[in-house]
């Protein structure tokens, strides 16, 4: 042993106990790793399927069901195993207990499980893409489809399964580490927003999880054991789970969206060093508001199903009324920035781009709200570009700005360099060359999900233009992974608090922060806020 | 007194919407649908365009006006009264609201048009197999690709032979899914000459993108020579 000093960040590294660790800090760096590495897979797919419609006819697949493999999971890893994960796992492990002034979560171990059993997961999606029978159903595994095809829906099933009992494991974790474990002294109207938009994608997620988790054991049934629950010859129906997998999959969405969301705000009241415009309404109104109304529009996913004609309106209503919520929200992001004093990292630049997207994203929602429009728009390339906006780049830019916001926090050190500029304008140029030809070829009948379209070769420019888009963004990418790793390695030492921050996990934690996070116990006065800067 | 008229024309209006389940719509005055879905688009477009402006605008106008001159600066936002508060709360979701509802209406008419089968419609009867589609006409004739005649509406009653796919004629401004176990309708009304196809909306498997067939709107006479030469 040596007998020099050393700091947390300085012992060797030591694979066993990160493999065996039960720290929240590790399993998120773990969660961040894993959904990256998910991410990489199905970046490298949507690369592939650019690449083979950016001209009509085959370019380099042998069969359609190349194409359908590569962009059944471009789908299933980038939800399930990027996102959901990113945010819930990544970014609520590492900050939340720190910006609740805690320890660590409330069960340490059944975190630890939590991120294993997220691990077996990742690794059984990543086998299916080798095994010869790869899963070609769509992240929607719609039967009858999945039931009578060749490709193995079982590995489908099993990964749902796996990463749904990593989440509900998750979420009762969180919802007692916030409830019990805050600070001495610290209210609810003292949480960080992202506490709250955290809490809110975890109530969610132990609600609607279990229905999925149904959804799929049936499929998993119809498919090995014989049943016949979607199966109309004898007695089934094929909408039973379409309407069982958009109860739970509309309100992941939220899962989603509304953690990234949250670390919006963390970044943008931050770096506006301003207060959180309207934090109860904010809070009760939008955030609880979404969680309200969430369950109630999964109808939208089926207005082409033939649903009651009442029904296909009732939910326009409803979806419609998702604006008033979110509207609020978007009243407080907006709000923040008013008589601020605002400076520039590479993590506002995000920020600011994630203002841009939320407004293009759901902005576009609005027509597909709309019964009578989507019964044109659906399916098409235009639905394709606005859950890509809302839902895929929102989410993935949050992601990012969290990396940038907290390396300081995880690594002590900068990574906000010039690489960090140069590789967001490349992915920022990017996404917008990629998704903006969609939106346009959508309305006029591009069909999604097809890798062929010489029924429509008036599409063929934009084709070229969207994967063009696509390269860029990848090169964009690339740099920024790269200038993580570099950075992590040997980037300048960071100060203790570089952005200046009220949260808890800048102003009492170092630079990591060691087991136990705090070096002395945290209490917050009566009047603390996480956002009082003009005091 | 007037209240009391605006409330009971409302609440006529409200039963009138509730139970006037659209059924068969009289003859003679067969909405364009097509047309309907054109106008309804770009006003929902008009509306999201300047919404999404004014928003943009502001924010581009607050990044740059409150850029902090100093590291040490900080915001001098003040908390809002509880007045204040309730006010930033309701003003802005009554206009979301009144926005929403009025769209909702505009749509619902749309719908409306739509669901409603004219009378006087010519039924055909489609089947989705993977991965072609199949039309079967009123006197039995079955054909691999779908001509009507100009002038009179047609009805599409739909179903799946296997897995489920979806009729998209975006031509029409319609899609519909056709999904084995259930029938389902679209309807259409052909008022010119036209030459145009239905995709597959729905993944369907290997050859989903290529599950498409023309749709072509001709002369009556010409119709009536092309189905009798199917037979
Ligand atoms: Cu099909």
């Amino acid at each position: 042993m040596s007998t020099a000093t050393t700091t947390h960040d300085q012992e060797a590294f030591n694979l066993k106990e990160w493999i065996f660790t039960t720290d929240h800090k590790r399993i998120g760096v773990m969660y961040l790793i894993g959904s990256m590495a998910a991410f990489a897979v199905a970046g490298m797919m949507a690369l592939m399927m650019r690449l083979e419609q950016a001209n009509i006819g085959a370019q380099f697949i042998e069969t359609g069901t190349d194409y359908n493999e590569w962009l059944y999971f471009h789908g299933a890893a980038m939800i399930l195993a990027f996102l959901i994960p990113g945010l819930t796992g990544f970014a609520a492990n590492y900050f939340l207990p720190l910006m609740i002034g805690a320890a660590d979560v409330a069960f340490p171990r059944i975190n630890a499980f939590s991120i294993w059993l997220f691990y077996f997961a990742i690794v059984l999606a990543l086998l299916s893409v080798v095994v010869p029978d790869t899963p070609d159903i769509m992240w929607t595994g719609y039967p009858p489809y999945a039931v009578t095809t060749e490709g193995n829906t079982s590995f489908y099933v099993f990964t749902v399964h796996l990463l749904g009992f990593s989440s509900i494991l998750g979420a009762v974790n969180f919802l007692v580490t916030v409830i019990y474990m805050r600070a001495p002294g610290m209210g609810w109207n003292q949480l960080n927003i992202f506490v709250w938009t955290t809490l809110a994608a975890f109530v969610l997620q132990l609600v609607f999880i279990p229905v999925l988790a149904a959804a799929v054991t049936l499929l998993l049934f119809d498919k090995y054991l014989g049943t016949h629950f979607f199966d109309p010859a004898a007695g089934g129906d094929v909408l039973l789970y379409q309407n069982l997998f958009w109860f739970y999959s509309h309100p992941a969405v939220y899962v989603i969206f509304l953690p990234a969301v949250g670390i919006l705000f963390e970044i943008i009241a931050t770096m506006a060093k301003n207060q959180i415009f309207n934090y109860k309404v904010c809070v009760y109104g939008g955030i609880g508001g979404v969680v309200a109304i969430g369950g109630e529009v999964w109808i939208h996913h089926l207005y082409v199903t033939g649903m009651p004609d009442w029904l296909r309106i009732g939910m326009m209503i409803s979806t419609l009324l998702i604006s008033v919520p979110v509207g609020l929200i978007v009243m407080s992001l907006w709000g923040t920035l008013w008589r601020a004093a605002i400076s520039y990292n590479v993590a506002m630049m995000y920020s600011v781009a994630m203002l841009y997207l939320i407004m293009v994203g759901g902005l576009t929602g609005i027509p597909l709200a709309m019964t009578s429009l989507t019964v044109h728009l659906s399916e098409t390339s235009f639905i394709h570009a606005h859950f890509h906006f809302i839902m895929g780049l929102f989410s993935t830019y949050a992601v990012f700005a969290a990396v940038y916001y907290w390396f300081p926090k995880m690594t002590g050190r900068m990574a906000d360099n010039g690489w960090a500029r140069i590789s967001f304008w490349l992915n920022f140029i990017g996404i917008n060359v990629t998704f903006w030809p969609l939106f346009i070829i959508g309305p006029q009948g591009m069909p999604r999900r097809y890798w062929n379209y010489e029924m429509f070769p008036q599409f063929e420019a934009y084709h070229e233009v969207a994967t063009v888009g696509a390269f860029l963004t990848a090169a964009g990418v690339a740099i920024m992974i790269i200038n993580w790793i570099t950075s992590a390695i040997s980037g300048p030492k960071a100060p203790a608090n570089p952005w200046n921050s009220r949260s808890l996990e800048w102003t009492h934690a170092p630079n990591p922060p060691g087991p136990g996070n705090f070096p002395e116990a945290v209490t917050v006065a009566d009047d603390w806020t996480p956002y009082d800067y003009n005091k | 007194m007037k209240l009391k008229r605006f409330f009971s024309v409302l609440n006529g209006a409200a039963m009138a919407l509730l139970f006037a389940t659209p059924a068969f719509a009289a003859a003679g005055d067969t909405p364009d649908t097509r047309a309907d879905w054109d106008e309804l688009w770009h006003e929902v477009l008009v509306d999201i365009t300047v919404i999404g402006v004014i928003f943009i605008v502001a924010a581009i106008y607050m990044l740059i006006r409150f850029k902090a001159t100093n590291p040490e600066q900080v915001g001098t936002a003040t908390r809002l009264t509880t007045a204040n508060a309730i006010g930033w709360a309701l003003i802005p979701a009554a206009i979301f609201m009144a926005d929403d509802f009025y769209l909702a209406a505009k749509g619902w008419t749309v719908w409306d048009h739509q669901r409603t089968v004219p009378e006087n419609a010519m039924e055909v009867k489609v089947t989705g197999y993977q991965w072609y589609w199949e039309f079967e006409y009123e006197d039995g004739t079955t054909t691999d690709e779908l001509k009507v005649p100009v002038g009179t509406p047609v009805v599409l009653r739909m179903t799946s032979d296997d897995v489920i796919h979806s009729f998209g004629l975006p031509y029409y401004r319609l899609t519909e899914d056709v999904m084995p176990g259930r029938i389902t309708y679209i309807w259409f009304n052909p008022i010119e000459e036209v030459e145009t196809l239905v995709t597959c909306r729905e993944f369907c498997g290997n050859s989903h993108s290529e599950m498409f067939t023309a749709v072509e709107a001709i002369a009556p006479a010409e119709f009536e020579k092309w189905l009798a030469e199917q037979g």
